[in-house]
């Protein structure tokens, strides 16, 4: 009989913990739709051509409008503009070097050099983006005299960096080595096999790592601070101060005067990021080795 | 090879450059008085720089999001690594979770500013609605997806033999979970928990917008502060002289802190994975 007992005891506990974790689970799910419903009910309104195409208005603008009953003028143009600019910039020199670094890590796995490298990419991957923030503050801004959107892309090179490294090593690791061998012995000059055979075949999980280091990147505020600073007018000069969403973002925040565009901005900036994440995702998917 | 250069000269440049910059507010107000010094005042003449509060504010939204990450991220990795291992809902579960690290820090911030600030008012949590509670809160939430996706990968580790074995003797899959999956995926757990930690210390936007952003000592969980990296970010803006070498060094500290934490996560994770 008591034994009994305690087996229903045992029974109903089993049964507990495993109601507790689908409940406990799907909670978490919550904030994701929670602030995915937030964003488009308030932000859905504001988005359209005008939002696309126009630069940000002033305050007093902003301001008279709102006196009028008017929405508020103008977009977030220059904001687009800078966070592609910045973007193209920072990857088009992270993509390759990322690259050859990751492939660099992977094949020399055992040498003294690559374990050091392999530690300081996990140091520059952990460390906070204020901290670069800062860093391209003073390596770059200092010596240019100026805040500029070219200053913001080596923040976010910086940042992409040790994201597309970590993937491209991991890939290279699982790639077989008889994929190698089989290059090797047909005659293949090692970076022509590294070139023309594993690059290739891992090609699609590199190019969901980079998808990825974009999308991680892209929302970024903190480093673009103190570096591209941000400004008002569409600019295409990088030596010049730019803006970028997450800026333009922040900026409505602080002013009370062009709060009703900040949900718009934010549907814009959520949006692209998830979207980046999801394409990332299915590639992977299809991709896999 | 040459490539590679470019990581530890970035690298050893940036412990560099932090040292250097910071050495003035080292210099002025000395190592340990500036650590343990709660001084923010920023008028000229009688200028002095302390970093306790902001340490303080840093370590306690750190600990206790993670006392409010590990109820929620623990159920999460149990569902995707051990419950429905495999199946379709897991794959479903962390898509959400992906989804919610991808998300940038300034959206949490907002979400948080306007939809979170209320309910927490309204709860007479705290009195202003933002504060280190309402942080804590919104940080734990973007810890969350982190820590549980790590852990999932550790619980798929644990061989499936082992378990067959308490199966074998009758044990329920509670049990199985805490006595046979908890101690064996448990240093890899660990691990998950300490690089969620280096991820909180270092949040910048979110906590910016959410903390109320006060220098003094914060005396109560309800009370406003301020984080090393907030502070960083509402004052570099617009600093210079003795004040700008104060807060790079703030930002060496955090950097030093979270190097810390990061190293020893890693360390422990290579372990973990290699048993």
């Amino acid at each position: 009989m008591i034994k009994d007992k305690n087996l229903a005891v045992r029974i109903a506990k089993n049964k507990l913990v495993y109601i507790l974790v689908c409940v406990l689970s799907g909670l978490t799910a919550i904030p994701l739709f929670a602030i995915l419903g937030e964003v488009l009910i308030k932000g859905w309104k504001q988005l359209g051509w005008s939002f696309l195409t126009e630069a940000t208005p002033n305050a007093y603008k902003a301001l008279m409008a709102m006196q009028a009953g008017e929405p508020v003028p103008g977009g977030i143009a220059n904001g687009i503009i800078g966070t592609f600019l910045m973007l193209i910039m920072a990857a088009v020199v992270a993509i390759p070097v990322g690259v050859l670094c990751g492939i660099c890590l992977s094949e020399y796995r055992k040498n003294w050099f690559a374990t050091i490298v392999s530690y300081l990419t996990d140091l520059l991957q952990g460390t906070p983006s204020i901290i670069i923030g800062i860093i391209t503050y003073i390596w770059v801004v200092v010596p240019m005299k100026g805040y500029s959107a070219f200053a913001g892309s080596v923040a976010l090179f910086i940042m992409m960096l040790p994201l597309i490294i970590r993937s491209t090593e991991e890939t290279m690791k699982i790639l077989p080595e008889t994929l190698k061998e089989a290059g090797l012995a047909l005659g293949g000059s090692y970076w022509r096999v590294m070139i023309q055979v594993m690059l290739p075949s891992a090609f699609g999980s590199i190019f969901t790592g980079i998808l990825l280091a974009i999308s991680r990147v892209v929302g970024e505020t903190a480093p673009l601070m103190f570096t591209a600073l941000g400004a008002a007018a569409i600019s295409w000069n990088v030596a010049r101060p730019m803006s970028a969403v997450p800026l333009l973002i922040w900026e409505f925040f602080n002013d009370p005067n062009l709060q009703n565009l900040i949900w718009g901005a934010s549907l814009f900036l959520l949006v692209f990021v998830l979207c980046l994440n999801l394409l990332a995702k299915r590639i992977a998917k299809k991709w896999k080795i | 090879m040459l490539s590679a250069l470019v990581i530890p000269v970035i690298g050893v440049g940036i412990i560099a450059s932090l040292i250097s910059d910071s050495t003035g507010a080292f210099e002025k107000f000395g190592f340990w008085n500036f650590l343990f010094s709660d001084d923010w005042v920023t008028k000229s003449g009688s200028e002095s720089y302390g970093a306790l509060p902001f340490i303080t504010g840093t370590l306690l939204t750190t600990f206790l999001a993670l006392i409010i990450c590990i109820p929620f991220s623990l159920p999460v990795a149990l569902f995707v690594g051990e419950y429905f291992r495999g199946r379709k809902i897991a794959t479903i579960l962390s898509t959400v979770t992906d989804l919610l690290a991808g998300i940038p820090s300034i959206i949490y911030g907002l979400w948080g500013f306007y939809a979170l600030r209320p309910i927490f008012m309204h709860l007479n949590l705290s009195p202003q609605g933002s504060g280190i509670l309402t942080a804590a809160f919104v940080l734990a939430i973007m810890i969350v997806p982190y820590a549980a996706s790590l852990s999932a990968e550790f619980f798929k580790m644990v061989p499936s033999d082992l378990k067959e074995g308490a199966y074998a003797m009758g044990a329920t899959q509670a049990e199985v979970i805490r006595r046979v999956v908890f101690p064996t995926a448990g240093s890899g757990v660990f691990s998950a928990y300490i690089l969620a930690i280096g991820r909180a210390l270092g949040e910048t936007m979110a906590v910016t917008m959410l903390i109320g952003n006060t220098n003094q000592m914060p005396d109560t969980l309800r009370t406003t502060g301020n984080t090393m990296a907030s502070i960083i970010a509402n004052q570099f803006g617009e600093a210079d002289g003795l004040k700008l070498s104060s807060l790079i060094a703030i930002g060496l500290l955090l950097f030093l802190i979270t190097a810390f934490i990061n190293l020893i996560g890693k360390i422990l994770i290579r372990k973990a994975q290699h048993v």
